[in-house]
């Protein structure tokens, strides 16, 4: 199966009031969606979310989810994505229309803060969106470059709220979230004020039916008019969750316009990448785009792979092991000013063709100056391991120019242990314990400098 | 006596006839565990030979496998677009003990079952996990025997290579059970329910939990063996060195209410009087010394 991959935090829901016009004066919608996107906050992050989904998850941009909610009739907004000024143009011709010639042009982007860095703009004509669209479209937002804009139609706004419904990872039942106070940062406002935030229990057998969406919007306080307007929305957001294979569904803002309808003005979605056989049409909706080169290439060879700011590169089996790896070579490194390059999990097998891309990958990072390849042969036996690093390096060939520390431990550890050195590559030593093999590891990494 | 899995456990294999299951099969039959049928409607009726001569028949349902054999443990090994109607048959016969090797399940299929099981009576471990070990008596899943073998320490743990790394620095002393839980964000059995059946079972002296960054779990686990835990526990966290970073970043911290650092879970689990080791064989060196300690 197609192993975990980094996916960048998903799009941020920028909440603009068009009818203020100062859209530079909008409230940005936090931190949520957030991390920081340079260097080691986001390898982090990339490790985490692979451990606690346990899966690949992938976020959508905001277009996509518009289209995604269009689909199973949420009321949402006309929008269109453009890449090129021109395609903007022609998108705010059309979407215009519908809202006396003013559209918003919101920058793409799977991180936070575009609002405050300029990436979302009100244009009242075709023309200023088209010159807004060049101006977004290219800029730099946190590491992140705009390559799409999304064209929306404007809307009088009324009222903002939230709406969201994920999985509870504790309760290992679904959660849903709802306030009447919308819009603005929803973890600071679950810190701040608790209580304008509901919380509500959805059983995943059940769902949001009528009743459940009327439990939701009574916990989160609002009037029976309006009220009665959300329930059909939420059961229709309900609908997204489960049809789609969502892990995250969320509104925020979710408005009541001036004319009192109910809008999901901008949205979040996270799709469960194992449910992909169930959902051909999701394989269209990952994005391509990865902010590594190396992850690209380890991306394309399914590799589980982070790059990190360091210069041990470590290759191991199971993801458990490799972040104990990690840990054990920066304890290493700390006197001697090395540190784990990347993070690498080639899973249950090591077979040669794996090691050799892993090896591949890990020495084409010019800041890697020793690798250390820990595996625990439980399920896959050593023998078949050390095979691998053989047939790596024999593929490899001058390619591999940096020491290699090995550590098996397990099945057949001997015979494994045995290949290596009969072997007898000069870039190639083992190491009887995982703790002795990071010192050398990082001795190697440092004597290199 | 051991955790969820003895020498008197009959178990039956879902998903017998497929590769993972035939290899897996023949591995735990040959640590000893009693392995009463496969099951796979298309080929009820016939048996499957295993080295050493023994023949496992093969059931059309866990319903008739259960009431032909009495078996009460069942390990599943059923691709993931099948697993759910697997895991679920499994329940609706009753069986006393689901184990779900199969990784990579859909999340909706996993809250699914593990909800449709909740009120039913049957204890499910996994998904995506290595399963269960009480060496010398019984094998339920992937952990390679010949690490470690009987002994007074518990072990739970959310990461395969990890339990396997731990089995093997302890393999002096030995375990009673260790349970691979998974890492899937929704898993039937979690670390306080291990800590649970270890403190009542009388064959485990002490505890070793491991645990990972991020989620809220561990800190969970810290809290529940403050008020219930009497015997010993010793703790790993993996990721102590992943770069500091912003916390899943969503909707999802505010339902955790925790940072799921490394650095957060030991303080959580050394509050609670858990020793926590910087690295797998620090922390076992610290289990090392409480067993010393408690044989004199």
């Amino acid at each position: 199966m197609v192993r975990s991959r980094y996916i960048p935090a998903r799009p941020r829901a920028d909440v603009v009031r068009i009818t203020i016009g100062d859209v530079t004066g909008s409230r940005p919608t936090g931190r949520r969606g957030f991390v920081a996107t340079l260097g080691s906050a986001r390898t982090a992050q990339a490790i985490r979310r692979r451990r606690e989904d346990g899966n690949e998850s992938v976020d959508l941009y905001e277009y996509q989810a518009r289209d995604v909610f269009e689909k199973h009739g949420v009321p949402v907004l006309a929008g269109a994505v453009a890449t090129t000024a021109a395609e903007a143009r022609a998108a705010a011709e059309t979407i215009g229309a519908r809202s006396g010639g003013v559209t918003v042009v919101k920058a793409q982007v799977k991180t936070g803060g575009r609002g405050k860095a300029g990436g979302v703009k009100v244009a009242k004509s075709a023309d200023e969106a088209e010159q807004l669209a060049g101006e977004i479209l290219g800029m730099d937002i946190k590491g992140h470059t705009v390559h799409r804009v999304m064209i929306a139609q404007g809307a009088q706004i009324a009222e903002e709220y939230y709406f969201s419904v994920l999985l509870d990872r504790a309760n290992r039942t679904y959660l849903a979230m709802c306030s009447k106070e919308g819009g603005m940062d929803i973890e600071q406002l679950a810190v701040e004020r608790p209580e304008a935030l509901a919380k509500v229990e959805v059983d995943p057998n059940v769902g949001i039916d009528t009743a459940k969406a009327q439990e939701i919007v009574d916990a989160a306080g609002f009037d029976a008019e309006t009220g009665a307007r959300i329930v059909p929305v939420l059961e229709r957001l309900w609908v997204v969750y489960r049809d789609e294979d969502a892990t995250l569904v969320e509104v925020n803002p979710l408005v009541k316009t001036t004319d009192g309808d109910i809008v999901a003005l901008d949205g979040k979605v996270t799709l469960d990448a194992n449910a992909d056989f169930r959902h051909p049409d999701h394989a269209a909706l990952e994005d391509a785009e990865a902010a590594d080169p190396l992850e690209a290439a380890a991306k394309e060879k399914n590799l589980n792979y982070v790059k990190l700011d360091g210069d041990v590169g470590i290759i191991g089996n199971g993801a458990g092991l490799v972040m104990s790896t990690l840990d054990v070579v920066a304890y290493a490194g700390e006197a001697l000013g090395s540190k784990p390059a990347n993070f690498l999990d080639i899973g249950g097998g090591a077979s040669a063709e794996v090691m050799t891309d892993g090896l591949h990958i890990i020495l084409g990072d010019e800041q890697v100056k020793s690798v250390f390849v820990n595996v625990f042969g439980g399920i896959t036996s050593c023998d078949a391991v050390a095979n691998g690093i053989v047939g790596a390096l024999k593929a490899l060939g001058d390619e591999a120019t940096k020491p290699l520390v090995v550590r098996l431990d397990g099945n057949n550890v001997e015979e494994g242990r045995q290949i290596l050195a009969d072997f007898n590559h000069p870039l190639v030593s083992i190491e009887a314990t995982m703790d002795g093999a990071a010192q050398k590891a990082a001795e190697l990494a440092a004597a290199a400098k | 006596m051991a955790i969820f899995l003895t020498e008197s456990s009959k178990v039956i294999v879902q998903g017998m006839t497929g590769s993972e299951g035939m290899k897996h099969t023949t591995r735990m039959l040959a640590s000893g565990t009693t392995i009463v049928g496969g099951v796979n409607p298309k080929k009820a009726g016939t048996t499957v030979e295993f080295e050493g001569g023994i023949s496992v028949p093969v059931f059309g349902s866990v319903a008739d496998a259960m009431k032909e054999t009495g078996a009460d443990v069942s390990v599943v090994f059923v691709p993931p677009a099948f697993a759910k109607s697997a895991v679920i048959e499994a329940i609706d016969a009753g069986i006393g003990l689901c184990v779900v090797i199969t990784e990579g399940i859909a999340v909706k299929d996993s809250a699914e079952f593990f909800n449709y099981s909740k009120d039913k009576g049957t204890r499910i471990i996994g998904p995506n996990c290595p399963g269960l070990i009480s060496p010398g008596k019984s094998n339920a899943g992937i952990i390679p025997a010949n690490i470690a073998g009987p002994g007074r320490i518990g072990l739970v743990s959310k990461s395969g290579t990890l339990t396997y790394q731990m089995m093997y620095e302890l393999r002096d002393i030995g375990f009673s059970s260790g349970v691979g839980i998974g890492g899937d964000p929704i898993i039937g059995t979690t670390h306080i329910d291990c800590l649970e059946a270890f403190e009542a079972d009388p064959d485990t002296d002490a505890i070793v939990m491991i645990g990972e960054i991020g989620g809220d779990a561990e800190e969970r686990a810290a809290a529940y063996i403050k008020d219930h835990v009497t015997k010993p526990v010793v703790g790993y966290v993996a990721g102590f060195t992943a770069p500091e970073g912003k916390t899943m970043g969503h909707a999802g911290a505010i339902v955790s209410g925790s940072s799921g650092t490394a650095q957060a879970k030991k303080e959580a689990l050394e509050a609670a009087g858990v020793r926590v080791g910087k690295t797998p064989s620090e922390t076992a060196d610290l289990m090392r010394e409480i067993m010393q300690g408690l044989q004199k």
